[in-house]
């Protein structure tokens, strides 16, 4: 995050209703740009079409747009998003504008079912072909010269030979004839079979193996989640994610319980009954066995189940509520390492581990630091332990998500610490009760065990000569500056990296990006992905903003300032914030748009409603000084975020409000969402609204009765009880059943589960769904939309002055 | 004549009393029974056998001097008028208890007659704790080793006492300590094979101890109830179905060995675990550790050798050279270990099969300061272990166990001598009483010991020193009186009392040196004399010791032998010491005092045994026992001499380790040729049977069970009987004896008769 610029005016007082200057006029709140706008103007125009990617430094659709991707040498936009596809040729342009200049990289993305996976090369004993001086590997930018016996480098310009075994002739055009025979000369992304010089120790991988470690302490035991574990995970084993055309998943599975002792399970087929082994030594942490701890499901499946149901009983008397976690970290890498494979620890967790242990915790929840300099301090993690755990974990290739059951504070920030270096993720669920969390949390882990990913990561992102790579952003974990390691890297997973200036750029040329990508698959083989984009390069700052998408711009503002918070003050980022808003707006307008009356706002098209995401920013949160927060919410939110993609942050920072009053129960469509603001909202209306965290049915005071009737069995609201605010009971009427199909649809298609809650206009519980109500004012602090647009118009108009 | 009245009176105190004393007269001042070269001292077998002897079920009268407290006995002056007694020790003069108010001449308790004066009471002494077995096992071991192991082990469920409580740790690697009460799933405690941890860590990890209560912090953590301990510790008839599987699913260690690798063993954690366990749940109760091994402690504390296979585990070259790089650390622990131990009364077994070392010289100390047994034999799956092992659960003539526990024993002396030491499988208890001797022999500064196990042929060499000034008159008529109280733990859970009261004349040395001199038990003074000299050599250069044996006997030969000074030809020993040089003759060849050809932890399994028996298997490991069978007559037992290997004739040789069956050259011929199997030749084939019969005898008795070999002239294992016999025929000397009888034996070692002919020289020399 850069700072205020010099010469800046102060900065933004962020608190409501504090804006200085006489009052505006009343503005109508539909002039001003509209994100839902915007959205189905993109769906409109480019919805259900061919993007072909052969065309460098084209802008593609909006993440919120469904269309088709036609790879023809340029990463899909699912792959790689940038803040602009056209970048300034120089640094003092780009300093000019403070446009960030980031990729959104996301290796693993999904991709749907009618475009192609990607191909896998194999280019024999001696690697994938790599430029000899920046090893870049072999790709559609490379110029084949001297008949094909040589080619230039499009990154360094190095002249490399081309291996004999790989000459071909080229045609009349230059290019070889064997272009749209090899995925490496023709297309934007592909795999490459990677060698045993690409392995760990020279050794071909061990496929990689999840550990389930449940902690089973008194509360855990006594919520009954142990026991919806154990039941769950023996039909959700069948489904662990397998290669292609594998049979059978080769990942292999491995029990641990704990709660201030370490549990672990033989489970070997051979076995009648399953073994414990108790490991009390959580100052020094060891695996206790090496044979049966990881086994294969297929064949231990007896044992398994035998386990899991003795599991809750075993533990039903417990009175203990002591629990560890670092050493349980710790026991997961220690078994990867015996077992020389990678992999991932799935933990169940409840409470701050207090027991005498390595990484034991206190409680450093002191609210009386929000909105004062040491505020930093709530949202850092405690050093030592937990900082060594995260590189071991690493350096194994050992991924952690981890489930937190938490019925009070308990350090989420140093507890995820290790999850959010390591590619894993982090679940939450506060005050887990069986009949109403329960289907909740089973959703995120189906979802969360039958992912797509790839284990013992390291990225490394390449550029053409005159910028490079200086900052990464997400779940990973560098030991220097160009190493991207990640544990493990999934389908939801992105990486955010910062460009900037060595040199100038040539608009001839363009610049171009890969990224490569070495791991592991879920079947144990070595791979290299590589996605590779070219950008154009211009003078004109009016190109330039024509470029920009304002969705990966947010994207790049909430990790950076979420970043910045564990090393300054909240303010001080806020204030950056708002600065650096002010500053891309009036460059625009002083030096792209065309002269106007200076009390005119001007926007550039591409990032007319980039106001309303960055308001909504600093609305979250991690970056809204209020002690009514919960510390490890915030922190959450703020971890969360760093792993993710455009798409995600596009929906956190602007959820979906579908009215569904009067929804065309017959059709396949889903309401065109509305503003998110109260005045969009109507006392007989029901509305869903969705941010990809939370899901909220909202019940207007006057909602038609039959409405009520159709989706909830009740005469009228008054008739709602509380144990209804949680599902929706499955009614045979069409409402009803629209209604729910939406919401599954919605719940299928997002990366994390969320839990339904059902609000009545005015109940109490209605706080927790206005908050979302993004354009309008905050509820613990933050202005609305409107507001704050008028104030960023005021400083502009002070920058251009 | 004085010899065969004083052999009587040996014998029928042995048979009594269990007592061997090396002197039967005692002499009467300090500086005569220094002059007498060997210590007035005995030889104690506390738990002898004696089916004549039924205990009695009261209290032992104790004489109420606080510093005293002897036990009645029928030396004691009785006053049956007044009903009163008078201590023998301290002449203290002591009323009756109320109980025995009914006491006359005719009408006396058993611990005043004369034949009782060994007796035992059975006391009421606190609840009574069941046995305890705590099986700790080595899973680094062949697949057939450890299946022989396990069937062992099983099989040894069927033969504890039904109530006794049963434990199981597996170590290899890691080491696991198996809870023996779960259903289902079958659980175990893991610890880390190379982390050394406290009695209180490992106390804390096995549950044992409730965490202190918040804010108690520092607090001393309180033993939980039986229960919890009980997790490991199970009665045998409630858990012998789920140990049985237990043991018989045991895998070998799972963790893999690399070439040229030594499997990773943690005996060492493993023990301090067991020790721990015990310790924690079961203080001052008897239980037996019972440690299986198939080779050296390889990790962790109490590592003997590397796992690296090309650096060999230390020889006595290597401890000469001072070259043994783990040696001073591991004994250094398991001594700490075995202190723990017997503290608290648990005795520790080790049985190592193994065809090499398996460290047994750094881990000795855990059985011979607790009791414990230790076994050496090439594999499990031997019968040597096999029936070894069986043994341990022996039973005597009532159907108890032959194992006591938690033994503690008292001497008590009478004023003119006082207690300097003990040897035997014993610690000090550390009591100071007035009866303790400044002058040290073996364990001293004491007069209590601790026994954590014993059985019935247990014997310890107790020294004494005669305090008497020279000038102060002999007692008149007085005797000397020394009282033997033991207490321990019999098998079948009572605690018991044995005492020993024992007498002897005292003699004025100047004038009544030749009664002295046939009181001498040559026998046990040569055990006595040689349990001295292997207590030295543990802390002694072997040289030094063989010089210190030497003088002693030299000295003995001055003090008491008949000769004309500077005429060796003129030495005679009287017939009560005629056979102590000679004893001490095979004894200074014995594996006790010479390392070589033997490896450390044979001198320390050989050592451990030697120290421990009773005088007649003490005698059979000095000198081998050699019988001879031959078509000339039944068998007889021989010289153990090279002269009495003949060709025609079948050596049986019993060195208590070894039972050696050796067929001289021609019936070796026979043998080969197959006679035995022709009928006309039937007695040729009873005489191969007859040294077989005899072996087989000796072979069921024995504990631990000797190795048994058969060889013939020639035969490479032949070695076994020529390195003992006398080479009274070597390769330098055949020549001038000019026969044929006998077989020349290819040594340098110096023959009886040369050791004899230097002996004499050295004791009519006036200047040595």
């Amino acid at each position: 995050m850069s700072g205020p610029q010099p010469g800046m005016p102060g900065g933004f007082p962020g608190a409501p209703g504090a804006l200085a200057g006489p009052p505006q006029k009343k503005l109508d709140p539909d002039s001003i740009p509209s994100i839902t706008q915007v959205i189905e103007d993109d769906k409109a125009r480019l919805g259900g079409q061919v993007f072909s990617t052969n065309i460098r430094g084209q802008v593609p659709p909006l993440v919120t747009t469904d269309f088709t991707v036609h790879d023809q040498g340029n990463a899909s936009p699912r792959f790689i998003r940038c803040t602009t596809y056209s970048l300034p040729c120089t640094a003092e342009l780009a300093k000019q504008c403070q446009v960030p200049l980031a990729s959104i990289i996301k290796p693993f993305a999904k991709l749907p079912n009618n475009e192609t996976p990607l191909y896998v090369v194999n280019h024999g004993e001696t690697g994938p072909i790599r430029c000899n001086r920046c090893k870049a590997y072999m790709c559609p930018y490379m110029q084949f010269i001297d008949g094909g016996r040589r080619y230039q480098c499009s990154f360094c310009n190095c002249i490399n030979e081309v291996p004999v075994f790989y000459f071909q002739h080229l045609d009349h055009m230059g290019r070889r004839v064997d272009f749209y025979e090899r995925p490496e000369l023709s297309l934007g992304s592909y795999e490459f079979d990677a060698t045993l010089d690409y392995c760990k120790n020279n050794k071909p991988p061990n496929p990689p193996a999840y550990i389930f470690m449940i902690d089973v302490s008194y509360s855990n035991i006594k919520s009954g989640l142990v026991k919806l574990i154990c039941d769950e995970l023996k039909t959700l084993l069948e489904k662990l994610p397998r290669e292609d055309g594998a049979e059978a998943s080769a990942i292999k599975v491995g029990f641990v319980t704990y709660n201030k002792v370490l549990h672990f399970y033989n489970v070997k087929s051979a076995l009648a009954q399953p073994q414990m082994m108790v490991v009390s030594d959580t100052a020094e942490m060891f695996v206790p066995l090496l044979d049966g701890f990881l086994v294969n499901y297929q064949d231990s499946r007896a044992v398994i189940y035998n386990l899991l149901d003795q599991i809750p009983d075993m533990f039903a008397d417990t009175s203990e509520s002591e629990t560890v976690f670092a050493p349980v970290i710790q026991a997961g890498v220690e078994a990867f390492k015996a077992a020389e494979c990678s992999g991932k620890l799935f933990i169940f967790h409840s409470s701050m581990p207090t027991a005498e242990a390595p990484g034991k915790l206190k409680n450093r929840d002191d609210r009386k630091l929000v909105s004062t300099d040491k505020e930093k301090t709530l949202f850092q993690p405690q050093k030592g332990v937990y900082e060594q755990l995260s590189k071991d974990c690493v350096a194994q290739g050992c991924c952690v998500d981890l489930f937190l059951f938490p019925s009070q504070y308990l350090d989420l920030a140093t507890m995820a610490d290790v999850p959010s270096h390591t590619g894993g993720s982090i679940h939450k669920y506060n005050n887990f009760q069986v009949e109403t969390d329960g289907e909740h949390f089973l959703r995120d882990l189906r979802k969360d065990l039958q992912k797509s990913l790839g284990f013992d990561a390291v990225m490394r992102v390449r550029t053409s000569t005159g910028f490079r790579a200086t900052d990464f952003f997400g779940a990973v974990y560098m030991n220097n500056t160009t190493d991207v390691e990640m544990a493990a890297v999934d389908c939801d997973k992105a990486v955010t990296v910062e460009f900037k200036h060595d040199d100038t750029l040539s608009e001839e040329t363009g610049a171009l990006i890969q990224c490569a990508l070495l791991y592991t698959t879920i079947g144990g083989q070595r791979r290299l992905r590589i996605h590779n984009i070219s950008l154009n390069c211009t003078s004109q700052l009016s190109e330039m903003y024509k470029c920009c998408e304002t969705d990966s711009l947010i994207n790049f503002f909430a990790k950076s300032a979420y970043r910045a918070i564990l090393n300054q003050p909240v303010k001080n980022v806020s204030d950056i914030l708002v600065n650096q808003t002010a500053h891309m707006l009036a460059c625009y307008r002083k030096n792209c748009a065309s002269p106007s009356a200076a009390s005119q706002l001007i926007l550039p098209d591409s990032m007319k409603v980039f106001p309303v995401y960055m308001n909504s920013l600093m609305k979250t949160a991690p970056l809204v000084g209020s002690t009514e927060l919960s510390t490890d919410d915030r922190a959450h939110q703020r971890l969360s975020v760093m792993g993710m993609g455009v798409e995600d942050t596009q929906l956190q920072l602007y959820p979906r409000l579908i009215p569904l009053h009067d929804v065309d129960v017959s059709g396949e469509a889903v309401p065109a969402p509305v503003r998110c603001s109260e005045e969009r909202l109507t006392d007989s209306g029901l509305f869903l609204l969705e941010n990809g965290q939370s899901i909220f049915l909202w019940l207007g005071q006057a909602s038609p009765p039959d409405l009520i009737q159709s989706l909830f069995n009740a005469p009228s609201l008054a008739h709602l009880q509380q144990g209804h605010m949680f599902t929706l009971p499955e009614l045979d009427n069409p409402l009803s059943k629209k209604v729910r199909s939406i919401i599954g649809e919605l719940l299928e298609k997002r990366p994390y589960s969320m839990k339904l809650q059902i609000v009545r206009q005015r109940d109490k519980p209605e706080m927790l769904f206005r908050q979302f109500l993004v354009e309008d004012k905050g509820l613990h602090g933050g202005t609305s939309y409107m507001d704050f647009l008028c104030y960023v118009h005021r400083e502009i108009r002070q920058l251009l002055t | 004549s004085v010899m065969s009245t004083y052999q009587e009176f040996i014998q029928q105190n042995e048979d009594r009393d269990g007592v061997r004393f090396s002197w039967n007269l005692w002499p009467s001042s300090r500086l005569e029974a220094t002059r007498l070269v060997v210590p007035v001292s005995c030889l104690f077998t506390p738990l002898k056998e004696r089916p004549s002897l039924p205990p009695v079920q009261y209290e032992p009268v104790l004489c109420s001097r606080a510093n005293c407290k002897a036990v009645l006995n029928p030396l004691c002056q009785v006053d049956f008028r007044a009903k009163i007694w008078a201590c023998n020790f301290c002449f203290q003069r002591n009323p009756f208890p109320p109980s025995y108010a009914g006491i006359s001449e005719v009408n006396q308790p058993a611990e005043l007659m004369p034949q009782f004066s060994t007796i035992e009471y059975i006391v009421q002494r606190g609840p009574s704790a069941p046995l305890i077995f705590l099986y700790v096992v080595d899973t680094c071991l062949e697949e057939e080793d450890l299946q022989a192991l396990k069937e062992s082990l099983q099989m040894s469920l069927s033969l504890l006492p039904p109530n006794a409580l049963v434990g199981l740790i597996t170590f290899g690697r890691m080491v696991q300590v198996h809870e023996l009460t779960c259903e289902g799933i079958a659980k175990s405690y893991v610890f880390r094979g190379t982390k050394d941890l406290s009695a209180k860590q490992i106390q804390e990890m096995l549950g044992l101890t409730k965490p202190a209560a918040p804010g108690q912090q520092g607090h001393p953590v309180a033993p939980q109830e039986a229960a919890a301990s009980c997790r490991f510790l199970q009665p045998v008839h409630r858990v012998d179905m789920n140990l049985t599987d237990l043991l018989g699913e045991l895998q070998r260690d799972p963790w893999p060995v690399s070439q040229g690798k030594r499997p990773l063993r943690s005996t060492g954690v493993a023990l301090s675990v067991a020790v721990g366990l015990l310790e924690g749940a079961f203080p001052n109760t008897g239980a037996r550790v019972m440690l299986f091994i198939g080779g050296p402690p390889t990790q962790g504390p109490g590592m003997v050798v590397g796992d690296e296979l090309k650096i060999p585990i230390r020889s006595w070259h290597d401890i000469q050279k001072d070259n043994a790089r783990h040696l001073k650390k591991a004994t250094k622990y398991y001594e700490a270990l075995a202190n723990r131990s017997a503290v608290n009364g648990h005795s520790i077994d080790i049985y190592a099969c193994a065809l090499d070392q398996t460290g047994l010289l750094e881990m000795k100390c855990l059985s011979n300061l607790t009791g414990g047994h230790i076994v050496m034999g090439d594999s499990f799956n031997t019968s040597l272990f096999k029936q070894t092992f069986q043994r341990v659960f022996s039973k005597d003539y009532n159907g108890d166990f032959r194992m006591a526990f938690g033994g503690v024993m008292e001497v008590k002396t009478s004023r003119e001598v006082k207690v300097c030491g003990a040897i035997g499988p014993c610690v000090s208890l550390h009591s100071k009483g007035s009866s303790v001797s400044e002058n040290e022999m073996g364990i001293g500064g004491t007069n209590q010991w601790k026994l954590c196990s014993l059985d019935h042929s247990t014997t310890l060499g107790v020294y004494f020193e005669v305090v008497n000034q020279h000038n102060a008159p002999v007692p008149q008529g007085g005797r000397g009186a020394i009282q033997f109280v033991t207490m321990y733990q019999h098998s079948n859970t009572q605690k018991r009392i044995r005492v020993t009261t024992i007498a002897r004349n005292w003699a004025d040395a100047q004038s009544q040196i030749q009664h002295i001199e046939s009181s001498f038990d040559q026998e046990a003074a040569a055990v006595l004399m040689a349990r001295l000299g292997v207590f030295r050599a543990e802390s002694e250069e072997g040289p030094d010791v063989l010089r210190w044996l030497d003088r002693q006997l030299i000295r003995l030969c001055q003090k008491f032998g008949q000769f004309n000074k500077e005429d060796p030809t003129s030495f005679r020993l009287s017939e009560s010491l005629s056979l102590y040089p000679q004893f001490m003759f095979h004894l200074r060849r014995s594996p006790f005092l010479q390392v070589f050809n033997n490896s450390p932890d044979e001198s320390s399994y050989y050592r451990h045994h030697f120290v421990r028996q009773d005088l007649t298997q003490s005698l059979i490991m000095i000198q081998p026992i050699l019988y001879s069978y031959s078509f000339h007559g039944p068998p007889e037992p021989v010289l153990l001499d090279s002269s009495s290997i003949l060709p025609d004739r079948i050596l049986l040789m019993d060195t208590f380790f070894q039972l050696v069956i050796y067929h001289g050259e021609t019936i070796a011929q026979w043998r080969k040729a197959g006679y035995q199997e022709m009928p006309e030749y039937e007695n040729f084939k009873q005489l191969l049977q007859a040294p077989l019969d005899d072996a087989q005898e000796i072979l069921q008795t024995r504990f631990p069970m000797p190795r048994y070999i058969d060889t013939e002239h020639g035969g490479s294992q032949a070695r076994f009987l020529l390195s003992k016999v006398n080479p009274s025929q070597t390769h330098n000397n055949l020549y001038a004896w000019g026969q044929e009888t006998g077989a020349p034996i290819l040594t340098d070692d110096v023959s009886l008769q040369v050791f004899m002919d230097h002996l004499k020289k050295l004791a009519v020399s006036s200047s040595s």
